[in-house]
């Protein structure tokens, strides 16, 4: 299966690891995705192999980063008209609190997708919805 | 505040013992290339592993990202002349060129400007050569003091709450 029979492949059983399989380093860090409704939610699994703090133990901010990244392109892929993968153009992340060695969620929400380009805002959050660990913001070419 | 490591020799060992003790930087082969007290230079090699576009087998964004990460809160060390507790506040990454597959990675940082609790950090990704750069990253850190005296304080009030 290529990337664009798999991205319609996961788009119409709604199994966003069919996706998931495709990107090695989605892979690596433990990506998962599930869609509920016309939403989706990822989740990256607690990992000792993603600590970036060995002494509190928390998660490296890198990772919880490239995890937003991944989710954003993801939601793009499951959700755009026509879906290609899209090219990260800038990337700007707010850390709000320690990523404790636990599961991890996201959330995104596209802000604007006009033909160029997509704006697309990421929450992540450990415990509650409303207590977030990041904010992120993406910008995609399209 | 009291320069703790005396010189660049010092420096250079500090430095890779803090880049050894973080696991999800060890998994990805980071090394430390050059470190003075204004710069560090921080290798990550190739490996299938980090891959982000099964099409083109370029390198995930997120894995520029932990490299960038990595490379400004470790300069935050060549700022400071010691080892402190240096959260990341917000990290922003502009990504100016595809990178190529199949070839290391590089990240050259700066500490440009410390303050009391801040430390502002600048710097680029590149593969070629430093002055042909696939991202640069802007990253604020903020200053908790010296990480000697936060496990100190740690460990007194894990003491408080079992006394």
């Amino acid at each position: 299966m290529n990337f664009a029979e798999a991205v319609i492949e996961a788009r119409e059983s709604g199994r966003v690891e069919v996706l998931i399989d495709q990107i090695p380093y989605a892979q690596m860090i433990g990506v998962q995705g599930q869609l509920v409704g016309d939403e989706a939610l990822f989740l990256l699994p607690s990992n000792k192999d993603n600590v970036g703090n060995p002494i509190l133990p928390a998660l490296h901010g890198g990772v919880i980063g490239g995890f937003m990244e991944t989710s954003a392109a993801l939601h793009l892929l499951l959700f755009m008209d026509r879906p290609k993968i899209p090219a990260i153009i800038d990337f700007s992340i707010d850390y709000l609190r320690t990523g404790q060695l636990r599961n991890t969620f996201a959330e995104c929400q596209v802000h604007r997708q006009g033909r160029r380009v997509a704006n697309v805002a990421v929450t992540a959050w450990q415990t509650h919805r409303d207590v977030p660990i990041a904010t992120g913001r993406v910008h995609f070419r399209l | 505040m009291s320069r703790i490591i005396p010189d660049e020799q010092v420096l250079d060992t500090v430095a890779k013992q803090f880049l050894a003790a973080l696991p999800h930087s060890v998994k990805l082969g980071m090394t430390i290339m050059e470190i003075d007290f204004s710069s560090v230079t921080v290798q990550l090699p190739w490996s299938e592993q980090i891959v982000g576009n099964p099409e083109t087998g370029v390198v995930h964004s997120g894995v520029l990202t932990t490299l960038m990460d990595t490379a400004c809160g470790i300069c935050s060390i060549c700022a400071l002349a010691n080892v402190e507790a240096c959260p990341t506040l917000d990290l922003r990454i502009d990504h100016m060129k595809v990178p190529v597959s199949g070839k290391p990675l590089y990240a050259t940082v700066e500490p440009y400007r410390v303050t009391k609790s801040i430390v502002f950090t600048r710097g680029t990704a590149w593969q070629e050569s430093p002055d042909d750069p696939i991202a640069h990253a802007v990253g604020t850190f903020m200053r908790l003091g010296p990480l000697a005296a936060i496990k100190k304080d740690k460990s007194k009030s894990k003491q408080g709450e079992e006394s």
